[in-house]
């Protein structure tokens, strides 16, 4: 019995990115929200909800950076330089919100500063990302063994579409994630952001799935063709019940409720892109299997992932389960 | 002028900037994470609360530095794919598992547990606590393990073949995780970690024992920076020798550049200990050497032959001057550690350790020079790699990603900008905590007679330093 070593990797590799996109996309989006709280406390009780988690939530990205030089050289090597740009963005958003944790606490006259920081990185960070995520389903050329492309080939109106989604998407998530997490007032004022964010994200990713199979022929048969069609009916289905869900959860003042809801959505959105996207690695250009690396990477890699990624799992979920409940402000160690 | 500054060159020094502040953070962190993993061992022990309050003075500054080293590690795992996009092709099937065992093995344990660490003692307890501080003291050196073995790979690759894609292919794992330059790297870079961490928590011990501040928590810190200093240096330097004979065996030219050697001695080479290398006329000028003791270092016999620049081609000398200088420094600040060491335990002898003004002071000026000794040592050991990337296999020129020159500038450009604001903010924060009192969790339980003066010993706590730990 032989195993489809790439096959499982794409599937472990769209787990770890899924999961960074979840578990960032909540404390990135507190990010984003930032602006809208201009109290100091509720700041603070902002910034702990995530305080103890952000650093566990962004090291599935890299993982998802470090695995796919692993287990898929050719599509890292292609779509790192096809994406430079927003890359090279993303990363700098994300070096001034992730500083910012710490920072803030530790200066009353620079705490507007890292304030900001927090804000237009975490802002930044996610906008780079769904404009890279816009360039990578226009598809990638790639000659050669490397990339073919212009530089601002990233730079299109379905790309900043995208980037926009993402934003509100992750904002979605954020207030969602306070509704759980925080008390009074300002869980108030997360539930009716939630509604908002809510509406936005389901018209970006309505903009998004309908915009998406004209870019391909591959997606537009994916998705108009016969039997995969059975997924075009069935997504928007199911996007439909999780909003739902998320609505009748903020109306019933139920605290998590509304963030499963929107987890789902994400989910549901994530799955639309991989039924575009399979069995292409890098669309248009390399599949799962050009691009994966020889089969004595991805077993040697494997044999610890089986092993490893539940156990992380396991103490990922204690950590969250020791911080549940909401966030006590005067608590955190400052 | 800027025709210079081609792609190559611009990504090499985009490379070598983020990596070197990059560095500075896990030589930090795994020596301050293993440093609270044994105060807190010793609050747990001898239920003595000095050594929980330096715990909780640390690990405010390990946060800190821990966030920096997130997100220019970040940084780092993204690099490889838009600068070095060939070597991550043909790399990738070999250093790209090590790098995922790393993340597999280290970041998540480290960032599992740090929240716990730094967040939870009151959620879960002393006992399970000190368990989260542990398992972020491992992560440090599970990562460093993994590092240090997909850095030594590209150094003294082995366990490998090519295939038709001009991909590395793995071979034999073992060969490929523990090849030649593996274990003396290892232990040589978690030795410095240790060193390097050990002089800036006896700088500030230091510091605070000449303000004569929290005299027991400052003692305590002085007092255990200086033993790892006398035990460590002087392993660090034996340690470092027996790296560089294997370098010698392996990476001859890189030896060669550190020496100064441009030509071969055929009756024993003398040990340049300054000098200034020209590379345009291929010799060393102004050198002050001891003749035939490099043979003795190296070949351990007086008379031995050692062949020089002069038998390698042009083209494939690393750049001797930066070499030559970078291990110098390393060296000096070695010596230097070890003289340090060495006279806090002629004042420990003498009993002075916590009187003696000029050890402190000096203490204090040493506090940077781990760092400055780790930096050198990388840069000795990474430009001593050239021209390759991988040894001997790869060229760095042939590693590049096809990229425009003014993509790398410009983002070059960007990254320094940050890291100086982003990073100069942090060093900033990081001193002010470190000239803080270290805090008293509990200052309403210190009672006790009001300190006359500086000069009077005083009890160990006072109630001074209740009312000031929030200076």
């Amino acid at each position: 019995m032989t195993f489809d070593l790439p096959l499982i990797w794409a599937a472990i590799i769209a787990f770890a990115v899924l999961a960074y996109v979840i578990l960032d996309g909540f404390d990135l989006g507190v990010g984003i929200l930032f602006p809208l709280f201009p109290e100091k406390h509720d700041r603070d009780v902002m910034m702990n909800s995530v305080a103890p988690v952000w650093d566990g939530n962004e090291t599935w990205l890299v993982l998802g950076g470090g695995g796919l030089m692993a287990v898929f050289p050719l599509a890292y090597a292609t779509v790192l330089p096809a994406l430079y740009a927003p890359i090279i963005a993303m990363l700098i958003g994300l070096i001034f919100r992730g500083v910012a944790f710490e920072y803030r606490w530790r200066t009353r006259r620079g705490e507007f500063l890292w304030n900001w920081a927090f804000a237009a990185g975490s802002t930044l960070a996610a906008f780079a990302q769904g404009l890279a995520l816009g360039a990578l389903v226009q598809g990638i050329p790639v000659e050669d063994r490397a990339y073919a492309g212009g530089w601002w080939d990233w730079l299109t109106p379905f790309s900043i579409v995208t980037g926009i989604a993402i934003v509100v998407g992750y904002g979605l998530l954020g207030a969602t994630w306070l509704v759980m997490k925080t008390h009074g007032d300002l869980a108030e004022r997360a539930r009716r952001l939630a509604v908002r964010c809510c509406f936005a994200t389901v018209a970006a990713m309505g903009i998004v799935s309908l915009w998406t199979p004209f870019l391909e022929p591959v997606y537009l048969e994916r998705w108009f063709g016969w039997p995969t069609a059975i997924f075009s009916v069935i997504v928007p289905l199911l996007v439909l019940g999780c909003v739902y869900l998320l609505l009748k959860g903020i109306r019933d003042r139920r605290d998590v409720q509304p963030f499963i809801a929107a987890l789902g959505l994400f989910v549901l959105g994530y799955i639309g892109i991989g039924i575009s996207f399979y069995p292409y690695m890098v669309p248009a250009s390399l599949t799962i299997w050009d691009a994966a690396a020889p089969d004595e990477s991805l077993a040697f890699l494997l044999a610890g992932a089986l092993v490893l990624v539940p156990i992380i799992l396991a103490y990922t979920g204690y950590a969250y389960w020791v911080f549940r409940g909401k966030v006590d402000p005067e608590e955190g160690y400052h | 002028m800027f025709e210079a500054f081609d792609a190559t060159v611009l990504a090499r020094i985009q490379f070598a900037f983020t990596v070197s502040f990059h560095i500075i953070f896990p030589a930090f962190s795994i020596g301050l994470a293993s440093y609270l993993t044994v105060l807190e061992a010793l609050w747990l022990w001898k239920k003595d609360e000095v050594y929980l309050e330096l715990f909780n003075f640390w690990k405010t500054i390990f946060a800190v530095a821990f966030g920096m080293g997130v997100v220019s590690g970040i940084v780092m795992s993204y690099q490889f794919g838009t600068n070095w996009s060939v070597f991550s092709d043909k790399a990738g099937p070999v250093i790209g598992p090590l790098m995922g065992y790393e993340v597999l093995t280290a970041f998540f344990l480290e960032a599992g547990f740090l929240g716990i660490m730094l967040f939870g003692m009151n959620r879960v307890g002393p006992r399970l606590h000190f368990l989260a501080t542990a398992m972020v003291a491992l992560g440090t050196l599970i990562s460093a393990t993994w590092i240090l073995a997909a850095n030594s790979w590209m150094q003294t690759p082995a366990g490998f073949s090519i295939n038709e894609a001009g991909q590395f292919i793995p071979a034999d794992w073992s060969a490929i995780i523990f090849n030649p330059s593996f274990p003396y790297r290892l232990t040589h870079m978690v030795l410095a970690a240790y060193l390097t961490t050990a002089f800036v928590v006896g700088a500030c011990g230091a510091w605070h024992l000449l303000r004569k501040t929290a005299p027991r928590r400052a003692h305590t810190m002085f007092s255990m920076a200086m033993w790892m200093a006398a035990i460590v240096a002087p392993i660090q330097i034996f340690a470092g020798d027996l790296h560089g004979l294997n370098t010698l065996e392996h990476q001859p030219a890189k030896v060669m550049a550190m020496e100064g050697h441009y030509q071969s001695h055929e009756g024993g080479a003398p040990l340049i200990l300054f000098g200034v290398p020209n590379p345009a006329e291929k010799r060393i000028e102004y050198a002050v050497e001891i003749p035939k003791l490099s043979s003795l270092i190296l070949k351990h016999d007086l008379n031995a032959p050692l062949a020089g620049l002069d038998t390698i081609p042009d083209e494939l000398h690393p750049p001797v001057s930066i070499i030559f200088w970078s291990f110098r420094v390393m060296v000096a600040i070695g010596f230097a550690m070890l003289g340090i060491g060495i006279w806090s335990l002629w004042c420990r002898y003498r009993r002075t350790l916590d009187t003696n003004a000029w050890l402190h002071r000096t203490a204090v000026l040493m506090g940077p020079a781990g760092f400055v000794a780790v930096l050198s040592g990388w840069i000795t050991t990474e430009v001593g790699r050239q021209p390759y990337t991988i040894y001997g296999q790869l060229l760095t020129a042939n590693s590049i990603s096809p990229i425009e020159a003014p993509a790398v500038g410009f983002s070059l450009v960007a990254f320094i900008i940050v890291y100086f604001l982003v990073f100069g903010a942090g060093t900033f924060y990081i001193l002010r905590l470190m000239g803080r009192l270290p805090r008293d969790p509990m200052p309403e339980l210190e009672e006790g007679p009001l300190r006359t003066a500086g000069i009077t010993p005083g009890p160990a706590h006072t109630k001074l330093h209740g009312d000031h730990h929030d200076l």
